[in-house]
């Protein structure tokens, strides 16, 4: 039994490592595949608005993961 | 469309990443044989390896069958996931935020471990303790493998890539003889981390039916910006880290 704890927290472990970081991506994917769609925006912007989304969160999640550390 | 706009990336990702999971594993596997030797240090590997094997033979193909946008999107959003905890780390010890990973130190860990104290079954631990680092650190290029190949159709380019990766850290092991401490980690973890966020962003993407401007060839180009956010952040994030006061 404990191998398959052990095996299941390491395949969690391949994708979640700072919760906040794989909160913050799944619930921004589900914002852009399935409310953009229902927004004014030209279709031809949704994809660099997913990405643009996408790339502030890694930012955020950086710096601020870099003033924890320095407390 | 196929080709090398298609196949291209993943054959590099698949190859990038590989290369680092299997320093990884060489540097346990080198500590199983030194202390305990090569016939558990080898069994081990080798049970891993099949077992791999045996992952990607049944989970490739099944895939395929999975309906194309509902996989996309599902694979895009675990490839973002993966690939932003890589790259997230990796930015973060490119800024001296956290420390990096330290070959050297893990193998002087486990030949320390494996020393210990004088167990009769200590063969049995020394062959699961291989086996643990080959599947392991395995686990991840399976994922990688599967991911870029059944979402774009390059499962044999992706194939040989990882496949290139293992020959070439093997090699490098039998010549070496020693953990691969020179390879330059952080640099590797980072463009994986580039270019499986790039996948995952564009995979989303195609599963939500987007247009990506320029087709396949808007996978290098989100490499190209993340790249650059990323080392963007590096000094940034270098310089939150410094407590208010204290010198860097």
């Amino acid at each position: 039994m404990s191998v398959i704890r052990t095996a299941l927290s390491e395949l969690w472990g391949l994708f979640i490592d700072d919760g906040s970081l794989a909160l913050a991506l799944v619930a921004w994917s589900a914002v852009a595949v399935w409310l953009l769609p229902l927004t004014p925006a030209a279709p031809a912007s949704h994809a660099p608005i997913l990405f643009l989304g996408c790339v502030t969160i890694l930012i955020v999640n950086v710096l601020a993961s870099a003033r924890r550390k320095s407390r | 469309m196929t080709g090398w706009s298609h196949s291209g990336p993943s054959v590099v990702a698949a190859f990038l990443a590989s290369l680092v999971e299997f320093v990884e594993a060489l540097t346990i596997i080198l500590a199983v044989g030194t202390v305990r030797g090569w016939r558990p240090a080898l069994t081990g590997a080798g049970a891993g390896a099949l077992l791999l094997l045996a992952l990607v033979l049944l989970f490739g193909p099944l895939l395929t069958r999975v309906p194309l946008h509902p996989l996309q999107l599902g694979i895009g959003v675990l490839m973002l996931l993966f690939g932003m905890r890589w790259l997230r780390k990796a930015i973060l010890r490119a800024a001296g935020v956290i420390a990096l990973h330290d070959e050297a130190q893990a193998y002087a860990a486990e030949t320390a471990r494996l020393g210990v104290g004088v167990d009769a079954r200590r063969d049995w631990v020394a062959t699961a303790t291989a086996f643990k680092a080959v599947v392991l650190e395995g686990l991840e290029v399976v994922f990688i493998v599967i991911a870029v190949g059944a979402t774009g159709g390059t499962l044999i380019p992706a194939s040989l890539g990882a496949a290139a990766a293992g020959v070439l850290v093997i090699a490098l092991g039998l010549i070496v003889h020693k953990p691969l401490a020179r390879v330059p980690e952080n640099t590797l973890k980072f463009t994986v981390g580039v270019l499986i966020t790039s996948f995952g962003v564009f995979w989303v993407g195609e599963g939500a039916g987007f247009g990506w401007p320029g087709g396949d060839w808007a996978i290098p180009g989100l490499a190209a910006l993340f790249l650059a956010a990323a080392l963007a952040a590096v000094p940034v994030a270098r310089a939150r880290a410094v407590p208010v006061g204290g010198a860097a």
